[in-house]
């Protein structure tokens, strides 16, 4: 890989975790750095769904199962066993790519996909969600709460800001992660498998090994979400870990931004909080009208937009490109019909 | 352990309570069998016509069985507009699309009534709420009977439209072979929205069924729609005795694990069978060998 090719991948990404890092330099109200730090645990878990779904084409309807893995396991390895937080981070993420490995397994090796596998993974969710909220070393219905001991060594900080950081740290590694994936064998074959898994496989690649590996990833991303959340909250119940409100979140996102793109979830994870902080002002404390916007986003995105705003702005840049490129070469045949074009 | 009658009268109750499950399995199954798409909306309906009969019963003093005259014309017109302006459009003919655009059609309807009725669980008040029925020993709930006998009476009728008329040959040549269908002339997109509409009034019906014994809240349709999806893949996605008998059986399965485990673990049952059923069998025990 060249100097060139580094700099045109990986550039970018610098560029816009180094932007997003100054934001609290500037912003010091608390209520902004919080919707900030939720958006981007949002963005972390929609990433590792996006690496299933957006890369591998098999759609998730449960990635709950890995983000509440990941949630309950930070909060009980570190309420009940004692564990230090960030061991307890780090165990979390293994369940979570672990808890993905067996659904993988499970559910690839019968050869769901499409709507079944959707279904499947629907399915696991729920039943983690009723055993977590039954089960008595999760807390039961009354949930788990991790005592306030604000000391770095503690995970918990005083600042904001802080959090922020290492959620943004955490994005930017997936997001680095994921350029490194598209660019490497198993992306190629991810998307081979997306594409047309038969002829993948005739071509040689051994579609089970790359979907569990993706899997396992996934949900190890999404658990790493997980964990974030019940470190930054310091609270959490069977319906807020295992609930579908975060499957939803975790799919919105990629699709909004972009599917199988590198930037999609974070885009779209901003935009749809923008939005939904946004009808929030004109409409006050509805309870649902910031989910009917993103209900209708999804639909008119399916509709008009299938790329997702990264296709978007790629097709605009496209555009503005093509229009650089007539105006240096002028030709009177290609003119007019760019003109019935635009018309 | 449990008493025969105790056990019994649960099995019983299970079943009851199946059939309406059945029903609301049956629009699910055929919507399935004509578009081959899984409709995420489905809850949703169900929970927008319960809404629907509590309205009309507080407003107009309408009792809920007879809201199913206004209430399942009503929601076969919305389903029908629904796909044909909505679903068929906004898909452009993919599946993945067309799951997407009723996971969006879902949250938008849930969340809507969240806003205009809050979270609050409400029922309605009829004055044979707790009557009973005696069966030799066992005492069973009038609303549930009927239920039941309702559920059997709309699930041959729509046997009846599918077999017998015009419409019903329409929707079966649709769903064997679309191709050929609309080479005969057959207006597929017509078709596909009215099995839409059918699919939502079952649900609508349902809904008036169910309301003399149960509550509404804007996230109820969620626990009945994943019963639904286990009723459709145990009976075989597409197969309308396949959703009947499987509704009956996850009915008394749901009732009898609720007696054994109690109340939160009633539903582990149903999942465990629909995860397994998914994992070794996902053309479920009535469907065609995919």
């Amino acid at each position: 890989m060249s100097a060139r090719d580094l700099a045109s991948g990986f550039g970018p990404i610098l560029a816009v975790v180094a932007l997003l890092a100054l934001v609290p330099l500037f912003v010091t109200a608390n209520t902004v750095l919080n919707f900030l730090v939720f958006t981007l645990i949002i963005a972390l878990a929609a990433q590792g769904w996006n690496l299933l779904a957006g890369y591998g084409g098999q759609f998730s309807f449960g990635h709950a199962a890995f983000f509440g893995t990941g949630a309950y396991a930070a909060a009980i390895l570190q309420v009940t066993l004692g564990i230090n937080a960030y061991a307890a981070f780090v165990a979390g993420v293994g369940l979570g790519a672990l808890v993905g490995f067996g659904i993988g397994f499970l559910s690839f090796r019968s050869g769901l996909r499409g709507s079944y596998f959707a279904l499947v993974t629907l399915a696991f969710a729920e039943v983690f969600r009723i055993l977590a909220n039954a089960a008595t070393f999760t807390g039961g219905a009354a949930g788990v709460l991790i005592p306030l001991e604000v000391s770095a060594a503690n995970f918990q900080f005083e600042s904001r800001a802080a959090y922020y950081w290492i959620a943004l740290a955490l994005v930017g590694t997936v997001l680095v992660l994921n350029r490194g994936i598209e660019r490497a064998r198993f992306g190629a074959q991810l998307v081979a498998v997306r594409e047309n898994e038969a002829a993948a496989r005739a071509l040689g690649v051994d579609a089970l090994a790359v979907k569990l590996k993706a899997i396992a990833l996934s949900g190890g991303i999404t658990a790493a979400a997980g964990c974030l959340y019940a470190q930054y909250f310091l609270y959490l119940d069977a319906t807020i870990a295992y609930g579908p409100w975060i499957s939803i979140e975790a799919l919105l996102a990629p699709i909004v931004g972009g599917l199988g793109t590198v930037f999609g979830p974070l885009v779209g994870a901003l935009a749809l909080h923008g939005l939904s902080e946004g009808s929030k002002m004109f409409t006050g404390e509805i309870p649902g009208i910031d989910l009917v916007v993103f209900g209708v986003v999804l639909i008119v995105m399916v509709a008009f937009a299938p790329d997702g705003v990264m296709g978007l702005v790629g097709r605009a840049r496209r555009r503005l490109a093509g229009k650089a490129a007539t105006a240096k070469v002028p030709s009177p045949a290609a003119a007019p019909a760019r003109e019935e074009t635009a018309a | 352990m449990f008493s025969p009658e105790i056990v019994l009268t649960a099995a019983l109750n299970g079943l009851m309570t199946g059939a309406v499950y059945a029903l609301i399995a049956l629009g699910l199954t055929l919507v399935y069998g004509v578009l081959h798409i899984i409709n995420f909306a489905h809850g949703a309906t169900l929970t927008a016509a319960m809404f629907g009969v509590l309205v009309l019963n507080q407003a107009l003093g309408l009792d809920p069985y007879l809201a199913i005259l206004a209430l399942a014309p009503l929601f076969f017109a919305v389903g029908y507009a629904v796909q044909r302006l909505v679903i068929g459009p906004a898909s452009h003919g993919e599946d993945v699309n067309i799951l997407l655009v009723t996971l969006g059609l879902a949250i938008i309807i849930e969340n809507a009534l969240l806003a205009i009725f809050r979270s609050d669980t409400r029922s309605v008040d009829t004055a044979y709420a707790f009557s009973v029925v005696e069966v030799g020993d066992l005492f069973l709930s009038t609303p549930r009977v009927i239920a039941f006998f309702a559920s059997i009476g709309v699930a041959v009728l729509l046997w009846l439209v599918l077999a017998r008329t015009d419409t019903g040959k329409a929707i079966r040549a649709v769903a064997k072979e679309k191709t050929g269908a609309a080479l005969v002339g057959i207006d597929v997109s017509h078709v596909y929205a009215i099995t839409f509409g059918l699919g939502a009034a079952c649900v609508a019906i349902a809904a008036c069924l169910l309301m003399p014994t149960f509550y509404v809240n804007p996230r109820v349709g969620g626990a009945f729609v994943l019963v639904a999806f286990t009723i459709v893949v145990l009976g075989g996605m597409g197969s309308i005795p396949g959703a009947l008998v499987g509704g009956l059986f996850i009915g008394v399965v749901e009732s009898l694990s609720g007696l054994y485990l109690g109340e939160s673990l009633g539903q582990i049952g149903i999942f465990l069978i629909f995860i397994l059923v998914l994992l070794f069998r996902p053309t479920g025990l009535f469907g065609a060998k995919a």
